[in-house]
């Protein structure tokens, strides 16, 4: 079996392999040797027969190719309704295939399955909506991704992001000890305003253990500073993990499911040692996602749900604001027409469409509504790993159209965007078609309008 | 001939029918796996009972989803096509008479007027849904020779079935196609995409619980469809 040494069928395991990978810059070689990589169609058969069960043969069997799910894709919308992005004929044509022919395809098809898996498809599972038969296609995106990676035909930045999870068990290389650094690091940056603000690094038995997105302590580590502020101020018991703060999954974005696995057990190990009565999620949509709603599965936990109750960022903000912890001063509410980009992950497959909207209600006076909204809202055009793919980016730019026309739809200039993903695609929206938008978390927004106790306030000297 | 095709022919016909469909859903639900498809089947039941019922009742509803309310006119064509489809051989004078006549009991009968006219909103809806797949580059890009089949084994009964009532010429023939069509389509249901008439069911209870129990339904109070 021909297999590259930088692409290959064999998953990063060591930082070595790791760096080899990274100092191929964007994945020249990496994409070169892919020509080459052969197709263990025997392993591939064997694999498809082992995982593809009922659900998704009946998925296959049964589309009525009646066309319905054509205009619920961003992409097909975005590329003039071009008839090769209708959802159905993309799945079709590989995994469709691949199901057909028992795993006895070529490298172009393994190829051409990976273009499709990765470049045309966010499993943002908007088409699931639109489906009579209810055929979930974003879930079979997903599968067929775990089959290409299975075999090594993954995109150069997805091997990267499953062999950090495996490495440095966070989708960037930051270790337990860098980020306990950062966590100080934002106590002593705050301090001055905040004198008896800390972040608890491993308390046992609090309320609430915070867990995050690896971007934030690596790239952003005020938002590390912002949260840890809005706690202080909320008065909450609450603590971070030394070893499984990394909420994130690129592994699940690859179809690395032993990669995603190792993660998300890190954080369930986490919680079982801390032994906190809740967790929360920091605003981030896949993160959610992956160790919320998929995340159980892939420990095998039968309960299909966390070791302990676990709530999304926005539905901590929304109790914070309910109860009196977190109270807004009316009069820095955001005067300007503001709207809101729900995540597929949380909102359309996490249920938490009406939390966004009533947390407008505190901190805004001019909401708009993006058309289509909530469950039925438009991806972002960055999400499911497409927003960090080199290979991919005309096509996300050409798809994030959809999400460009919809805010300037609203009239609004500032978007906000809880979720990592969504937020770079709005960034990148405006980088790329220069509309005039600013895009924000949650975060700096309410603490530039929460009101701070008295006896939180820094005592000014007589 | 005539023997045979309405005595063990018949026969055939609907246990096929039958046992297929039992066999199908059987095979479906045996094939379900709460860690491969992810989705906790036997936990939370009360959410995946309220999702599934949730997911199957909107979309029976005409217009009920937003799916069905982009699709105005589709919507239209494929609610009428699918009632007629169901009501005019159950509710059939004709049929309903060799019922008394063999097994004693008949259900209630349509009109023969009535029938005639959801035969042909049967027929008019399998040409406007033909015209459909040629029509548009969306749908005719998905488009195979088996759904165009599937489409023909539904309206033959139908239009084999109008030609016998009405006495056109030579009407025992068309009899006896109209019989053997319909006795093609039970056998068919089964075997090819015509499974939807099960499978519709359980594709969208499925999807309905992994909605309930997995993707929201626990915080949200359910998919708005």
């Amino acid at each position: 079996m021909a297999q590259g040494t930088l692409c290959n069928n064999r998953p990063i395991t060591t930082e070595e392999e790791l760096h080899t990978l990274l100092a191929d810059t964007h994945g020249k070689k990496y994409y070169a040797e892919m020509h080459e990589l052969d197709v263990d169609t025997d392993k591939l058969g064997q694999l498809i027969e082992k995982t593809c069960k009922s659900r998704i043969r009946t998925w296959l069997q049964i589309c009525s190719r009646c066309g319905l799910c054509a205009e619920s894709c961003f992409f097909y919308l975005a590329n003039n309704h071009d008839p090769k992005q209708v959802p159905s004929f993309k799945i079709q044509k590989t995994l469709g295939e691949l199901v057909r022919r028992k795993g006895k395809v070529d490298n172009a098809f393994m190829q051409k399955a990976m273009d499709t898996a990765w470049g045309k498809c966010t499993c943002c599972n908007r088409c699931s909506l639109y489906c009579p038969m209810g055929i979930g296609m974003g879930v079979m995106f997903s599968y067929l991704r775990g089959l290409c990676f299975s075999q090594g035909f993954v995109p150069w930045e997805m091997k990267i992001g499953s062999g950090m999870h495996r490495v440095y068990r966070a989708q960037m290389d930051i270790t337990g000890e860098d980020f306990v650094d950062t966590c100080e690091w934002m106590v002593e940056e705050n301090q001055e305003e905040y004198p008896d603000l800390e972040i608890p690094v491993d308390k046992e038995g609090v309320d609430t253990i915070y867990t995050l997105n690896a971007r934030e302590p690596k790239h952003y580590p005020e938002d590390v500073g912002d949260a840890a502020i809005l706690f202080h101020i909320a008065g909450e018991n609450w603590t971070v993990p030394s070893k499984g703060w990394e909420e994130t999954s690129i592994a699940m974005f690859a179809g690395d499911w032993e990669g995603a696995a190792l993660q998300v057990k890190e954080v369930y190990s986490a919680i079982e040692r801390l032994n906190p009565k809740r967790m929360v999620v920091t605003e981030c949509g896949h993160a959610y996602r992956a160790t919320v709603i998929e995340g159980p599965y892939w420990a095998g936990l039968e309960s299909g749900k966390t070791p302990v109750e676990t709530i999304h960022y926005v539905e901590w903000v929304l109790e914070a604001l309910k109860t009196g912890k977190l109270k807004i001063d009316p009069a820095k509410k955001i005067k300007e027409p503001v709207t809101y980009q729900d995540s597929c992950n949380y909102i359309r497959n996490g249920g938490l469409s009406a939390v966004g909207r009533e947390i407008m209600a505190y901190i805004a006076e001019d909401f708009r509504e993006m058309k289509p909204c909530k469950e039925h809202n438009f991806c972002c055009g960055g999400g499911g790993g497409l927003n960090g793919i080199g290979r991919y980016r005309q096509q996300r730019n050409i798809g994030m159209k959809i999400k460009r026309d919809q805010i300037l739809e609203t009239g609004a200039k500032l978007v906000i965007t809880p979720c990592h993903n969504c937020w770079d695609a709005i960034r990148d929206i405006e980088e790329v078609y220069k509309i005039g938008i600013r895009w924000s978390f949650l975060k700096p927004l309410l603490l530039s309008m929460v009101i701070v106790p008295e006896h939180l306030r820094v005592q000014e000297e007589e | 001939m005539y023997q045979f095709i309405t005595g063990p022919l018949l026969w055939f016909s609907f246990v096929f029918f039958f046992v297929g469909c039992v066999v199908r859903v059987v095979l479906y639900i045996r094939g379900l796996d709460w860690r491969l498809d992810r989705v906790t089947y036997t936990k939370n039941i009360s959410f995946g009972f309220k999702g599934a019922v949730r997911s199957i009742v909107f979309w029976l509803i005409p217009y009920g989803t937003q799916s069905w309310r982009a699709n105005p006119v589709y919507t239209l064509i494929f609610f009428i096509f699918h009632f007629a489809i169901i009501v005019t051989p159950i509710f059939l004078s004709a049929h309903n008479i060799i019922l008394m006549e063999r097994w004693g009991f008949r259900l209630f009968m349509l009109p023969d007027a009535v029938s005639d006219i959801l035969t042909l909103l049967v027929i008019c809806c399998a040409m406007i849904i033909l015209l459909r797949r040629i029509a548009l580059p969306q749908v005719r890009i998905l488009t195979k020779p088996h759904d165009i089949l599937i489409l023909i084994i539904t309206v033959a009964p139908f239009m084999t079935g109008f030609f016998a009532y009405h006495q056109i010429p030579d009407s025992e023939f068309w009899t006896l196609v109209h019989i053997l069509s319909g006795e093609v389509m039970l056998v068919a249901i089964p075997l090819t995409k015509l499974s939807h008439v099960v499978y519709f069911f359980c594709s969208r209870a499925q999807i309905g619980i992994d909605f309930g129990v997995k993707r929201g339904g626990m915080k949200s109070g359910g998919m708005k469809w």
